[in-house]
């Protein structure tokens, strides 16, 4: 792996001037994470080792069915099994049985009716899970089964079962720009399709939930956003949000799927039932009923150009199926629209997305959220078009793709860095990986020790693809972070403390916020203390935004400390605050010489700022025409993918898979990379292997066994570069990460595979019979 | 649930005869999912990881391995890849390191999956499973009658696997699974090859390609027939590619999760063709 930074741009921010005993760990410096060596050494606490001597355990009765009316529960025989303390079911849930990220459609338990299989019915509280269980396996369900609507693409028929009773459309995004009827020479279209992706986090869903003296509920819980979960849970145990308090437990992994509540409103109820705490923890199988997953996609694309590859039109149908509730599809829907044509410019456009209900799992958040699919539809259809007028993949796109100062298909005026055609010139230059060896190892071919090939049938096959995606919340949504800064003197040393609510899931924000205050305070010793919701909102840990917006709220809550301490400084020391500042712990005058100690200037006292900070608005879009500035930010990247490709039996191993991607700053350069990293390899998973598997509404592989993920075996080594140019309306300029390298990873891929085997390959992911074409 | 935990090979028998209602568990790495999900509740567990006979090997004169039940899949692959290469192969393929050291072929046996990774190496080497009983001693069983049905074996209650006897290779050996991915994955079809040029034989295994791993004997007794075992000369493409549909022709597949019917009755004349011509190739360059 290399990592190159070929462009520097200044901060957007002065830095503390140069000493000669600078704090370390500042941003751009590779920070070592807190939770490093306790995760690889297995000590890490998560959530689902939250203990208390009291407990009980709660676990939860699910619907087997995907569509059916419930015409009673009888709990009776649960009851009586010896250490049962509760047994709960909708009449038991005190405020509105309702929750839901964007309309409050899901029912905490189901009432009258069920709409997927794996619905929440009842709950109880045991002590002992085996004894939890057992009773819950008594608990009898009457169901009426009704008729399922499995099939999204019928969800709009008239005759197709409702699913809600104001009808199955969650969405429908349209979206006109330019010449309503286009015309151009040359022509290109394609179906495609995305299976069912899901988060796969390692962790899975748990929370310890524990009655308080005034009548409340304390919840440890791991989740990406403590806030919006507080408003959800306030609102079904109809309390008040002081009585509600959450903090955030051990979080392994996210990846949107801890975006809607899941164990949060269960758990309190039966701690509040019981009068005891009581632990929630998934395995496996029902964490794959547990979250939403990435929604499938049933995609339209027509793309006219002229004679020379140049774009003309788009034309966009795409399906979502958002499943049984609407949790965030029609924002999807809204990204899958306004971003559905990559990042290429388009005279003329025509998009219709929309999202609907079936009786499917709920479809919802997950990384790259409406455009990973989009984007296997438009890549596929750029390497159609560079065939078409025969021109190399690279160059369809450099010479199609948006540049600073462009309107995308919204109409947005792009007002930062927009390097698509640096990015794909930047990865198609990295070295390419050796032949296949004559006598290869067989962990290097396709099958690998399967020992299915020596080298017979195998073809190689490279692919590229650019995409671009949204940083932070958008359409008007009024997204901030909160932070708070304290800084004091604490055994003769100034310590900074920093308190968000910001969920670190892994990605490494915890890093990321100590390195802000070492930098602008000028300390080395920095705690972030634990997230909860003591302290304002700090926005959802999704969309590639908390670096963004919550780095934002750290910065501006630290600048707002520094000033104060700044100005007492000035008087301490007798000099202007103009020339002052903060560094290696110590005030320093403008040339780096050192004036005073920190700590002797604050002293006794603690200085405390809480900031809320916002980045610009975005704006909502025409309702006719999907134009408006509906977002905030854009990150983009490219990837280039090897693959051999055992024609014959349809087996593929993914030889390299490298990124050139901008981030605008990297705050912490080797967290960067391990998030494209994982973020490459998330992207190939659901190339090939990744696929909850629907059928008739009822998921057939809920275990590692047969929902396969990536090893080390299939996750080629990976070059990337990483470019910096700053955003001059972002902190430090930075861009978000996590998200583009899932994106772009899985359509080059896609691509390689296909120029390895020459059939077009429509849907994800390949599998070995599509390859072969059998 | 009651758990017995049997120091000798005698008293596992005994506890055997007693309990026909336990589930014997070695390496646990079927077992353990099982109960984890639920899916058995046995009333007790018959650990057999504590009978030192089990997890022994040893060479009868005539070249038979007597391998214990319990050798798990990680020191196949350490101490009998010369003596048992397909065996070996297909160990290697077997989970992840983890699992390698904890699953043991006898364990493979009692579980009697159609895509147990372990079956078709056995099926193709002709081994037996050597059974036994307190009440009736010892008798042995020829692999290929060994599956009776989908996950289900010719084991009466009160018998124990006790070995299974695998002829050492007397010529080369092949194994091929495969799987939608590149390591720690079930079979989507799997096959293995045995040439045994002292008798002029062609020995097969099927998995995960019917109800039961089973061998293509029609497909064994054309190549034989067809090779030209004296003179050794490169495998005629036709020939390999004849072998191969003859395999596939043997199977009964089905359409699951993790592959359709048609593919995989394709790759097992895929793998087919293939394993015959790099075990060919191995015997032309031995001779």
């Amino acid at each position: 792996m290399t990592t190159t930074e070929p462009t520097t741009t200044e901060p957007t921010t002065t830095e503390p001037t140069r000493t000669g005993a600078r704090t370390g760990g500042r941003i751009g410096e590779d920070a070592q994470r807190p939770d490093g060596t306790l995760k690889v050494t297995g000590e890490f606490a998560y959530s689902s080792d939250l203990w208390h001597d009291d407990m009980v355990w709660g676990v939860t009765l699910r619907s087997p069915h995907p569509s059916a009316r419930i015409r009673r529960v009888d709990v009776s025989e649960a009851l009586t099994v010896p250490g049962v303390s509760a047994v709960l079911t909708a009449d038991d849930v005190p405020g509105e049985n309702a929750y839901g990220l964007e309309h409050a459609d899901q029912p905490v338990l189901a009432g009258e009716f069920v709409r997927y299989e794996g619905e929440p019915v009842a709950l109880v509280a045991a002590d002992h899970p085996e004894t939890a269980r057992r009773a819950a396996a008594r608990i009898r369900v009457d169901y009426e089964v009704l008729p399922a609507l499995t099939d999204p693409r019928r969800a709009l028929d008239d005759d197709a079962p409702q699913v809600h009773p104001g009808g199955n459309l969650v969405r429908h995004l349209r979206l006109r720009r330019g010449d309503p009827a286009p015309t151009a020479p040359v022509v290109v279209s394609l179906d495609f399709e995305v299976g069912m992706q899901d988060q796969a986090f390692l962790g899975p869903e748990s929370g310890l939930a524990v009655p308080a003296e005034d009548g409340g509920v304390d919840l440890y819980v791991a989740t990406q956003w403590l806030h919006v979960d507080q408003r959800q849970i306030c609102l079904a145990l109809g309390m008040p949000p002081d009585k509600v308090r959450l903090t955030l437990a051990g979080v392994g992994g996210a990846f949107g799927g801890r975006e809607d509540l899941s164990v949060h409103v269960h758990a309190c109820l039966l701690a509040l039932r019981t009068g005891r705490p009581v632990k929630m923890s998934y395995g496996r199988e029902e964490s794959f009923y547990g979250h939403v997953h990435r929604h499938p996609a049933w995609m339209t694309y027509e793309f006219g150009a002229e004679p020379d590859g140049t774009l003309v039109y788009g034309k966009v149908h795409t399906l979502l199926d958002g499943g049984a509730y609407a949790s965030s599809t029609a924002a999807v829907v809204g990204n899958a629209g306004t971003l559905g044509l990559g990042p290429y410019r388009f005279p003329s456009v025509s998009v219709d997305a929309y999202g609907v209900f079936t009786n499917n799992p709920p479809c919802g958040a997950m990384r790259g959220f409406g455009c990973v699919q989009a984007a296997y539809a438009h890549e596929a259809l750029m390497d159609e078009l560079a065939a078409a007028v025969g021109v190399d993949p690279v160059e369809i796109r450099r010479r199609n793709g948006v540049q600073e100062g462009d309107r995308n298909i919204t109409g947005q005026v792009i007002d930062s860095a927009a390097p698509v055609a640096e990015l794909l010139e930047r990865v198609a230059a990295l070295p390419l990986p050796p032949p296949p060896a004559e006598r290869p190892d067989l962990r290097d071919l396709p099958g690998a020790v399967g020992n299915t090939t020596h080298g017979e049938g195998v073809r190689r096959g490279v692919g590229y693809s650019v995409t671009y995606k949204n940083v932070g919340f958008s359409e008007g949504f009024d997204d901030y972070s909160t932070a708070r800064v304290r800084l004091q003197v604490t055994g003769g040393e100034a310590v900074a403390t920093v308190h968000t609510a910001a969920a670190e899931v892994g990605q490494g924000l915890v890093t990321v916020q100590q390195q802000i205050a070492r930098t602008e305070l000028g300390v080395q010793q920095v705690v972030v203390v634990p997230a909860d919701t003591t302290v304002g909102s700090a926005g959802s840990t999704s969309a590639s935004r908390q670096t963004h917006v919550t780095g934002g709220a750290v910065k501006a809550a630290c600048e707002a400390v520094r000033t104060a301490v700044l100005q007492r400084a000035a008087v301490a020391v007798g000099r202007p605050v103009a020339g002052l500042a903060l560094d290696g712990d110590k005030v320093v005058g403008p040339g780096g010489e050192v004036l005073a100690g920190l700590a002797d200037v604050l002293g006794e006292d603690a200085v405390e700022e809480t900031v809320e900070w916002r980045h610009r608005p975005t704006h909502a879009i025409d309702p006719e025409t999907g134009q408006g500035d509906a977002h905030v930010q854009f990150a983009f990247s490219a990837h280039r993918a090897v693959v051999d490709v055992d024609t014959e039996l349809g087996l593929v191993k993914v030889v390299a898979l490298d990124t050139a991607q901008d981030v605008g700053k990297a705050i912490n350069p080797d967290a960067v990379v391990g998030q494209i990293h994982g973020g490459s390899a998330q992207g190939m998973g659901l190339a090939l292997m990744e696929e909850v598997v629907v059928t008739d509404g009822h998921v057939r592989n809920p275990s590692f066994t047969d929902y396969l993920l990536p090893t080390i075996l299939d996750v080629p080594p990976m070059q990337v570069e990483v470019l910096e140019y700053a955003d001059p309306h972002a902190p430090y300029g930075v861009r978000g990460v996590g998200e583009p390298p899932t994106i772009s990873s899985g359509p080059a891929v896609a691509a390689a595979v296909r120029a390895a085997c020459g059939r077009p390959l429509r849907r994800v992911p390949i599998r070995p019979e599509h390859v072969t074409g059998i | 649930m009651d758990f017995l935990q049997p120091s000798s090979w005698d008293d596992a028998l005994a506890a055997r005869a007693e309990r026909h209602d336990a589930l014997p568990i070695a390496g646990g790495t079927d077992v353990m999912v099982e109960l984890n999900f639920d899916r058995r509740r046995p009333a007790a567990l018959l650990d057999l990881t504590r009978v030192p006979e089990l997890s022994e090997w040893s060479v009868a004169p005539d070249g038979t391995v007597r391998l214990g039940a319990g050798v798990s899949y990680g020191r196949v692959i350490a101490e009998l890849g010369d003596r048992l290469p397909g065996l070996a192969m297909a160990a290697r393929t077997v989970g992840s390191p983890q699992i390698r050291v904890r699953g043991t072929v006898g364990g493979n046996l009692g579980s009697a999956s159609p895509a147990g990774d372990a079956h078709p190496p056995l099926l193709a080497a002709r081994a037996e499973v050597e059974v036994a009983s307190a009440a009736r001693g010892t008798r042995r069983v020829p692999v290929a009658e060994f599956f009776t049905g989908v996950k289900r074996n010719a084991l009466a209650p009160d018998e124990l696997i006790a070995a299974v006897h695998v002829p050492t290779a007397a010529g080369p050996q092949q194994f091929c699974k495969v799987g939608t991915r590149n390591a720690m994955v079930i079979s989507v079809s799997a096959f293995a090859l045995a040439l045994h040029p002292d008798r002029r034989a062609v020995g097969t295994g099927i998995g995960s390609a019917a109800p039961t791993p089973r061998r293509a004997p029609d497909a064994e007794e054309f190549l034989a027939g067809e090779l030209d075992w004296d003179r050794r000369p490169a495998l005629p493409e036709g020939l390999a590619r004849a072998f191969g549909e003859r395999v596939a022709a043997a199977a009964s597949p089905i359409d699951d999760v993790r592959g359709t019917a048609a593919y995989r009755r394709h790759s097992l004349a895929v793998l087919a063709r293939r394993a015959a011509t790099w075990a060919w190739d191995d015997l032309r360059r031995a001779a």
